[in-house]
């Protein structure tokens, strides 16, 4: 297998750059906050790299927007914005949570989270194909609605008995092992990297794949090709299903201490909308993906710590994936900085 | 029997401003080809912006004036990156919206230092002009009435609204006939993106009077959901808001009402504007046709 590394160069430096623009517009805006911003950004680094318990936190936090990166990954591939995760992750959450106290074993939550995921993805891909319903709209419609069911499900459906304030646990028998000992990491982190490679694969060398990413880049010519677009269209939203569905699954299974979803379910909420700035960071290449997405994991878990050590809120490291995402979507940014600084 | 039609007819009409007004918005910019996904966001930071603007100058008047100015901002980084450099119409959006999870969701925190939600203090939030024993009338609500009408107006009877079409339906044609496509589709975005930034600011320093991570709530989607369904029309649009909006006001009601939660769960009602939506959606496609040029980057030959 040849890797094309000329190809590869020029986004992987416009990602670092917009990393890189994202955290000095991150610093500006703490700073005009009345915070510290180095002391923030040393405490953000320090927690989330700085020891063997900040480097398991980074890659256990990475563990569920990898799966929900990869969901609009494949749909961008596909030439689709699918912005359903977020909804798709809180039944592929409730749906591993029943199964494996049905059946208390590894397989029936992993599946519970890929039939979730297949199903409620199914929607937008009926609605996108018989209706002709642009997926945005539909998905983020969906997304509203998955949380309003989910969060009834939650509350009414499957209680804890004995604490009020989460759902069910998923049984010992049914939960990943932990890696390292006193961490969050647990080997769900493992399920993520293989969705990614099988996605790899799947797209870059399957016929499947190839009908997909042909009809994302140009429908008119995937249509003369002979491949039904209608059938990529599918195809692209039950595969981001799966993942997302996944997403939910794994992060019940394998995030100690609670195996459960928690009041209001602030436990499973905005893995859908991390995994779009996942997905764009890392060019919505699955291997791309693996990485943005331990660097975006990395931001998560520095953020408690910035929040003890500097006083600054957590939600600053949103404000800082805000910035990445928009400073990705400038085109011709290299160029464009070049210009700049040639003046 | 007359109260509860007066009550819900002065609740829709609330609930319709920061949707007409972003539909009437985002039918602009896409009358003149340049789509925005990013009004949920415009409208999140505008009300979290405005909300601080009516606080700090003690005026909600210059609250809405200040949440529109936050629009605009957002409106020309908007046009900045798709009509000037070309970029990806739907990324932007993407971007804004993210950006607006993490701005309030911090702001929120470390401006006013309450976590998730702030209360704006009643002194400064718009006074009705209409006061009935079963809900009051904002006077946003004959402003937003009247921009609809305007916009329409400008749209389809001056040559301002002639041009702003001709660069969203076929800006080869507008380029040869001297129009300068690139300055009309960038003051259209800004212009609709302003739009949605005084609807954001009507729900804070207005009709709900707080500021939560999750105020936005879908609207910027609704809205152009109500878009499409008005087939690009600004008049059809008030129409579409006034039903979307009567939706909206619905969920908000049942969930404080606690002998219609007896029979129906408040999580099954407040899935019902969403609901409606996609059912609207899905039932007019075909039906309407976007502007031709709509959402396709101009570069001159």
């Amino acid at each position: 297998m040849r890797v094309d590394i000329k190809g590869f160069t020029k986004p992987l430096v416009e990602s670092l750059v917009a990393i890189v623009i994202g955290i000095l517009v991150g610093a500006i805006i703490l700073a005009f906050s009345g915070y510290s911003p180095a002391e923030a950004y040393i405490a953000l680094f320090n927690g989330a790299l700085g020891s063997k318990y900040g480097l398991a936190m980074t890659l256990s936090s990475a563990t569920p927007i990898i799966l929900t990166a990869l969901t609009f990954g494949i749909g961008a591939r596909t030439g689709l914005f699918n912005i359903g995760g977020e909804g798709t992750v809180y039944f592929g959450a409730i749906m591993a949570i029943i199964l494996t106290n049905l059946w208390g074993n590894v397989l029936m939550g992993l599946f519970g989270g890929i039939l979730a995921g297949m199903a409620w993805m199914a929607i937008p891909a009926i609605l996108k194909v018989l209706r002709g319903v642009n997926e945005v709209v539909s998905t983020i419609m969906l997304n509203w609605m998955a949380y309003f069911i989910a969060l009834y499900i939650v509350l009414q459906k499957i209680p804890n008995p004995e604490d009020p304030n989460k759902t069910l646990a998923v049984p010992v028998s049914a939960r990943f092992p932990i890696i390292m000992k006193g961490t969050e990491l647990s080997w769900a982190f493992a399920i993520s990297v293989i969705a990614a490679l099988i996605t790899y694969y799947i797209l870059w060398h399957t016929e499947l794949g190839y009908e997909l990413r042909v009809s994302g880049y140009n429908e008119r010519a995937a249509r003369y090709g002979g491949i039904n677009p209608k059938k990529a269209i599918i195809w692209s939203f039950l595969l981001g299903g799966i993942m997302s569905g996944l997403a939910g699954a794994t992060e019940v299974m394998g995030r100690p201490p609670s195996y459960a979803i928690s009041q209001g379910m602030a436990n499973i909420y905005g893995y859908g909308f991390d995994g779009i700035g996942v997905s764009l960071v890392g060019r919505n290449h699955p291997l791309g993906i693996i990485f943005s997405g331990i660097f975006f994991g990395m931001l998560r878990a520095g953020a408690t710590s910035m929040q003890i050590e500097a006083g600054v809120p957590l939600e600053m490291v949103k404000v800082v994936q805000g910035v990445i995402v928009v400073t990705i979507a400038i085109p011709g940014l290299l160029d464009l900085l070049k210009k700049v600084v040639r003046r | 029997m007359i109260e509860a039609v007066i009550s819900t007819l002065i609740g829709a009409l609330t609930a319709m401003v920061p949707l007409v007004l972003t539909s009437v918005g985002a039918t602009v910019s896409e009358r003149a080809g340049v789509v925005n996904i990013g009004y949920e966001g415009i409208i999140l930071m505008s009300a979290f912006f405005g909300a601080i603007f009516a606080e700090i100058t003690g005026n909600p008047w210059i609250g809405l004036i200040g949440g529109a100015f936050v629009g605009m901002l957002l409106g020309m980084l908007h046009g900045f990156i798709t009509v000037y450099l070309k970029g990806d119409h739907v990324i932007p959006g993407i971007g804004v919206n993210l950006l607006a999870l993490g701005v309030v969701a911090f702001g929120i925190t470390a401006y006013w230092g309450t976590a998730g939600q702030h209360q704006v203090p009643t002194n400064v939030r718009v006074a009705p002009i209409i006061n009935t024993p079963y809900g009051s009338l904002s006077p946003m609500v004959l402003i937003t009435i009247a921009i609809a009408i305007l916009t329409h107006w400008v749209l389809f009877r001056t040559p301002l609204g002639l041009r702003i079409r001709a660069v969203g339906e076929n800006p080869e044609a507008a380029d040869a006939l001297g129009i300068n496509v690139e300055r009309y589709r960038f003051l259209a975005t800004v212009y609709g993106a302003m739009l949605a930034g005084l609807g954001g600011a009507f729900m804070s320093v207005d009709w709900l009077g707080t500021v939560t991570k999750q105020l936005s709530a879908g609207r910027g989607f609704i809205a152009l959901a109500n878009m499409v369904f008005s087939g690009w029309n600004p008049l059809r649009a008030l129409l579409g808001g006034f039903i979307f909006g009567f939706f909206d006001n619905l969920s908000v009601w049942v969930r404080t009402n606690p002998e219609i939660q007896r029979i129906v769960p408040w999580q099954f009602v407040a899935t019902l504007p969403y609901l409606v939506t996609l059912i609207i959606v899905a039932g007019i496609i075909g039906k309407v046709r976007p502007p031709k040029a709509d959402g396709k980057p101009y570069k001159r030959e």
